[in-house]
């Protein structure tokens, strides 16, 4: 399994592809952080400023995840689509024939990338954001346990969403087809889903059972609203959900793509 | 070294309704260099595949020594092989493509060095694979089949895209995997390609086990035969009856199967019979292997 798992870790950082969705993904988050925490400070005269205190700085840094999650979730799905789009999977299985194991070590191999992809992404967007808060708002409560606690925890999910992407590649390992499908959940089905399902009270809680609705309930704090009117999950249920999805995923990658004869 | 033999026992593959490889058994033995030969669509590959355990048989099965490949401990030590020119991600450099898979077959990275260069492509280490030419890939392919000094070594069509520089190269090396005695199996969809360095030849068609042999014994079935022109055909005819010899029309000469043409030469000049036209008609091992592989059940005429 060492060896497995050297491998992968290898095959991730010989190529270029993983720095350069870090280097969008810092851009694109500090850019959102600070758009998304302008709405917080610049408030027209006369209306009322949609989240204060530490609500918005909350809001802003969760966008890590809110926005960010499509970042870790291609770096993933791309770790095992590459592998059939250009045919690497054949001497991959050579080296290693036990499938499942080569799922496991691919799985397990971008955790330090998914981690490092967390440190970056939680750094841009604080960055982004941090600034406009502290100066016009009322603060940037970057002293306050909950909110560091809610950052460390971005780091975690972000990690956590690497892990899903590769689980995802493995049920879906056309390249393209992934990468559309992710951007088109993350960027539409998702997020109007949450805000589709949080204005029906029966269905409010189904929403938080959604691997985004998770992934705020794990950080503990959501753009779509305060703490108060997002359905968010206690935090080790959020874990739980999460890595249930992962698992999942694998499962049936493991048993469909991954059992399937290869060339 | 003892290298372990291949055994292809009742191998079959069923694609849906086409049977890719049906019920092929075979054994390739340490000490040699096997072609495995057939044109393309015969089912090389897929066999292959299934000795690697990357496709599963749907009946027979394939062994690498006693066991199937994936019952080995560590298969990539034991049976070394190169697929297909293309499996290589192109934003990776030579020498990482082989430290990726240096662990699983329990190399170190100057292991990997050392392979690039025992395959000619040090210069191009550093240089990303997706700038490689395809004779550059396969010597690539070579060196991943290469990296732990496998006792086995299969190769699926090596020669393609190699200059004849890396063709003759490449002879020469599978001759020294031989002679140290590994277990070698080369395919191929042209004999010619590696007629001048094989020993053992199975020759497959529409998944079926046509021949299987040693090179020699191959090339006993190949007879020699003469294309002549005569003023007097007749003379030919009775010449090539006496000699025990057969001849037929062909447009305006005739050909005299079972003889070289010095033979037939020499047999009319020594009887006095005038020939216009003396030509070398031999039956060659190219033919016979487009006679072994020609698909079975249709005229070849209306084959076309």
């Amino acid at each position: 399994m060492r060896a497995a798992l050297l491998a992968e870790y290898r095959k991730l950082v010989s190529t270029r592809m993983w720095w350069l969705l870090l280097l969008v993904m810092v851009a694109y988050l500090g850019f959102v952080s600070a758009a998304v925490s302008a709405t917080f400070v610049f408030v027209p005269e006369g209306s009322e400023a949609p989240l204060v205190g530490e609500d918005a700085a909350r809001a802003t840094y969760s966008l890590v995840n809110g926005v960010g999650y499509v970042f870790p979730l291609v770096i993933g799905s791309l770790a095992m689509t590459t592998e059939f789009r250009h045919k690497t999977i054949t001497q991959s299985l050579l080296v290693e024939p036990d499938r499942t194991r080569f799922l496991l070590a691919k799985l397990l191999s971008v955790v330090p990338i998914g981690l490092a992809a967390g440190v970056v992404g939680v750094a841009a967007t604080v960055a982004g954001g941090a600034p406009l808060l502290a100066i016009r708002g009322d603060g940037s409560y970057l002293g306050d346990g909950d909110v560091l606690a809610g950052l460390a925890l971005g780091v975690v999910v972000v990690a956590l969403w690497a892990v899903i992407g590769v689980a995802f590649g493995s049920i879906l390992s056309n390249q393209v087809a992934a990468i559309v499908v992710i951007l088109a959940f993350t960027q539409f089905v998702e997020p109007i889903a949450r805000v589709v399902l949080s204005q029906v009270d029966a269905l409010a809680g189904v929403a938080s059972y959604l691997p985004g609705g998770a992934a705020d309930s794990l950080i503990g704090a959501s753009f779509l609203g305060s703490a108060g009117t997002v359905d968010l999950l206690p935090r080790w249920a959020a874990v739980l959900v999460l890595v249930g999805y992962a698992a999942v995923f694998a499962v049936i990658g493991r048993l469909t793509t991954l059992r399937r004869d290869v060339g | 070294m003892t290298a372990p033999s291949l055994t292809i026992d009742g191998l079959t593959k069923q694609f849906g309704g086409v049977r890719a490889v049906d019920d092929l058994t075979f054994t390739v033995r340490p000490g040699a260099v096997t072609g495995f030969l057939g044109p393309n669509g015969a089912g090389k590959t897929t066999t292959l595949r299934m000795l690697l355990g990357l496709t599963r048989p749907s009946a027979g099965r394939a062994l690498v020594g006693e066991r199937e490949y994936a019952a080995h401990q560590q298969p990539g030590r034991v049976v070394g092989a190169a697929l297909e020119a293309s499996s290589f991600h192109p934003g990776r450099t030579g020498l990482a493509h082989l430290e990726v898979f240096a662990p699983q077959v329990g190399v170190s990275r100057s292991r990997c060095r050392q392979v690039l260069e025992a395959v000619g492509l040090e210069h191009a280490a550093g240089q990303r694979v997706g700038r490689y030419s395809l004779g550059m890939r396969q010597r690539l392919g070579l060196a991943t089949a290469l990296l732990a000094d496998p006792p086995v070594i299969v190769l699926d069509e090596p020669t393609n895209g190699l200059d004849p520089e890396g063709i003759v190269w490449i002879r020469r090396l599978l001759r020294q995997f031989a002679d140290e005695g590994r277990t070698v199996l080369v395919s191929s969809h042209l004999l010619r390609e590696v007629e001048a360095s094989v020993d053992e030849v199975v020759i497959i068609a529409q998944g079926r086990l046509r021949h299987a042999s040693s090179l020699a014994e191959l090339r006993t079935r190949a007879t020699p035969a003469a294309y002549v022109v005569a003023p007097r055909p007749d003379a030919v005819t009775a010449l090539a009856t006496d000699r025990g010899w057969a001849a037929a029309r062909d447009g305006d000469g005739l050909v005299v199967d079972g003889a070289t043409a010095a033979e037939v030469g020499a047999a009319a000049h020594a009887a006095g019979i005038e020939l216009h036209e003396l030509v070398r008609r031999d039956v060659d091992l190219e033919a016979l292997f487009f006679e072994l592989t020609r698909p079975t059940g249709t005229d070849p005429e209306a084959a076309r």
